[in-house]
């Protein structure tokens, strides 16, 4: 069957790797060489070897960036699932209205970033006013707001998983547990956490790149505003790129240093979890 | 026994008292979670003036605008251009990835040799990429390759959405027996057929959760669009919202929180039409993730 399949290469594979090719592998092999090049545009790139990374270590506005976004993703990361876990644990004892909660909750995981920023604005910015400052009053307030923005967006999202994984819990597991004298704390350490470790495994896993990335609800709530102190590192590599002029190289380089912190997060957060996980 | 029953049904109550507890608990939880959408609703109909001032009053008789911010804001955005720009790069991306990373999966996955090997592998890598990393030279590639519209944008959205969609249809067709396959093309299916009429219908699950995963991802995509479309020509939703900020010198609160709840309202009748899709989508999704 292999052969007869074979021959079929232009049909079935060919249209998605040209797009592939042009929108992901072209570009990403062009952003590592452009990284060390003097460049406006892509036709007139000049090699000059690690000058734009030297920049960008030299540039504060960066540093600061990727402080802010190092905490804030540690910060959203231990909420986000903190709060996901406990509501689905909540919401799995079978009380009335399970279903209607869980609607309600996921709600917000459907609304984009920039609407997200802007409703989240006028609410925090209406709260903040009683008390004579507003968002950008300083890079701490931005922080915060955007912890909360966050929160309410992805916490639904991390509960229907971590639901998931509770009722995929065999239910003989638990009455084994409760026969044998097991407390509600000593089931829930010793029972459900290590069972649903895969979903952890996942929840960590988009919590943490989600908070990394996160570009437009930084955008739409503070703009990085006051003086790019509650600017995070997908909004400064973005305006190192487009108003900085001159910066387009060190902007680039920027964006390689992003990708292999992603990179480097991802594996190592997937290499953790994935340890810790029950064997079946 | 006597006993046992006597327990059972103390711990029934019990739990019933907690559950009523919980309920009531849940449902302060969820009104309050709902009311950053309903701030939004009201001071939609309210002047702007009273918008910044008292974000938190209902609109009364002073303050009561009436839709007059919609009709302004419309206007001044071409509202329902962009949504139907939005509703035709969304539909037709999903469309598309649908189609062509389902076939391009299955092709990977029966025929083993090095380049169907490296492809797999590629779309596994391109998951981590973030998309600042290719953000400049794929916009300046899109732009001389003429894709600055919507439907050009469609390929754009392939290229860099395939890696998901590739993955996630190769676990599904990796559970797939071969045998039906086989048998349909000992009837005489030409692969084409075998695919169209035996394999796609079965990954009618995985075709779901991959369609509602990239819509919710290009419905919402902000940069991606802004960079790579014509503005001056094609504006996308959160491109109007994002303008009505920056293009217009101080922002017009009474028209930014009209164009929110329009903004809003097609993502809620899509909610309340496919919940039980897209909540399921996102956990499949999320376990082969």
């Amino acid at each position: 069957m292999e052969k007869s399949i074979k021959k079929y290469f232009p049909i079935f594979a060919l249209p998605t790797m040209v797009a592939f090719t042009l929108g992901f592998v072209v570009p990403f092999l062009m952003g590592i060489y452009l990284s060390f090049c003097d460049f406006t545009t892509i036709t007139d790139a000049k090699f000059v070897g690690f000058k734009n990374y030297a920049r960008t270590f030299g540039d504060p506005s960066f540093l600061q960036a990727l402080g802010f976004t190092a905490l804030f993703t540690v910060v959203s990361v231990v909420t986000i699932n903190v709060i996901a876990f406990a509501i689905a644990m909540l919401l799995t004892k079978g009380i009335k209205g399970t279903n209607l909660f869980r609607t309600v909750f996921f709600m917000p995981n459907l609304i984009g970033g920039i609407v997200l920023g802007y409703i989240w604005q006028i609410l925090l910015n209406g709260i903040l006013e009683h008390f004579g400052r507003t968002l950008t009053y300083s890079g701490a307030y931005g922080f915060w707001g955007l912890i909360i923005l966050l929160n309410w967006q992805q916490i639904g999202y991390m509960m229907i998983i971590y639901i998931a994984g509770i009722q995929n819990i065999p239910g003989e597991l638990i009455e084994a547990a409760k026969i044998d004298g097991a407390t509600n704390g000593q089931l829930l350490r010793h029972v459900t956490i290590p069972m649903v470790m895969p979903s952890v495994t996942i929840c960590s896993f988009l919590t943490l790149t989600n908070s990394f990335k996160l570009f437009d609800q930084n955008l739409a709530l503070t703009a990085g505003e006051p003086a790019k102190s509650s600017q995070m590192l997908a909004l400064n590599i973005y305006e190192t790129f487009y108003t900085r002029t001159g910066w387009e190289g060190a902007g680039q380089a920027k964006a390689v240093i992003f990708f292999l912190i992603v990179a480097v997060i991802a594996m190592t957060q997937n290499y953790l979890t994935r340890r810790k996980e029950v064997q079946q | 026994m006597a006993n046992k029953n006597a327990d059972n049904q103390v711990s029934a109550v019990r739990r019933a008292k907690h559950g009523w507890i919980l309920t009531l608990v849940f449902s302060l939880l969820a009104v309050a979670w709902l009311y950053p959408i309903f701030l939004v609703v009201i001071n939609a109909l309210k002047k702007k003036a009273f918008i910044t001032r008292e974000p938190f009053a209902l609109p009364n008789g002073r303050s009561f605008f009436g839709i007059q911010n919609f009709i302004s804001g419309v206007e001044k955005t071409q509202f329902f251009s962009a949504i139907g720009n939005s509703v035709i790069i969304t539909v037709g991306s999903v469309a598309v990835i649908i189609v062509c990373t389902s076939m391009c999966a299955w092709y990977i996955t029966r025929v083993k040799n090095r380049l169907t090997s490296a492809i797999y592998t590629l779309c596994l890598f391109s998951m981590i990429v973030p998309f600042q990393m290719v953000m400049f030279s794929l916009s300046k590639l899109a732009n001389m390759m003429h894709l600055s519209n919507p439907i050009g944008i469609i390929l754009v959205y392939l290229g860099f959405g395939a890696g998901l969609a590739v993955f996630m249809f190769c676990g599904f067709v990796k559970s797939i027996p071969l045998e039906i396959e086989e048998a349909a093309m000992i009837d005489g299916c030409t692969p084409l057929q075998t695919f169209f009429r035996v394999v796609f219908p079965i990954m009618k699950p995985t075709t779901i959760t991959v369609a509602i995963l990239q819509a919710m991802w290009i419905w919402n995509d902000y940069l991606l669009p802004y960079l790579v479309l014509d503005l001056k020509r094609y504006k996308t939703v959160p491109i109007v919202i994002q303008y009505l900020k920056g293009g217009y010198g101080a922002v017009d609160w009474g028209t930014m929180m009209a164009m929110l709840v329009l903004a809003i309202i097609p993502i809620i009748i899509f909610y309340a039409a496919c919940q039980k899709y897209i909540i399921e989508g996102v956990v499949a999704g999320a376990v082969k993730g």
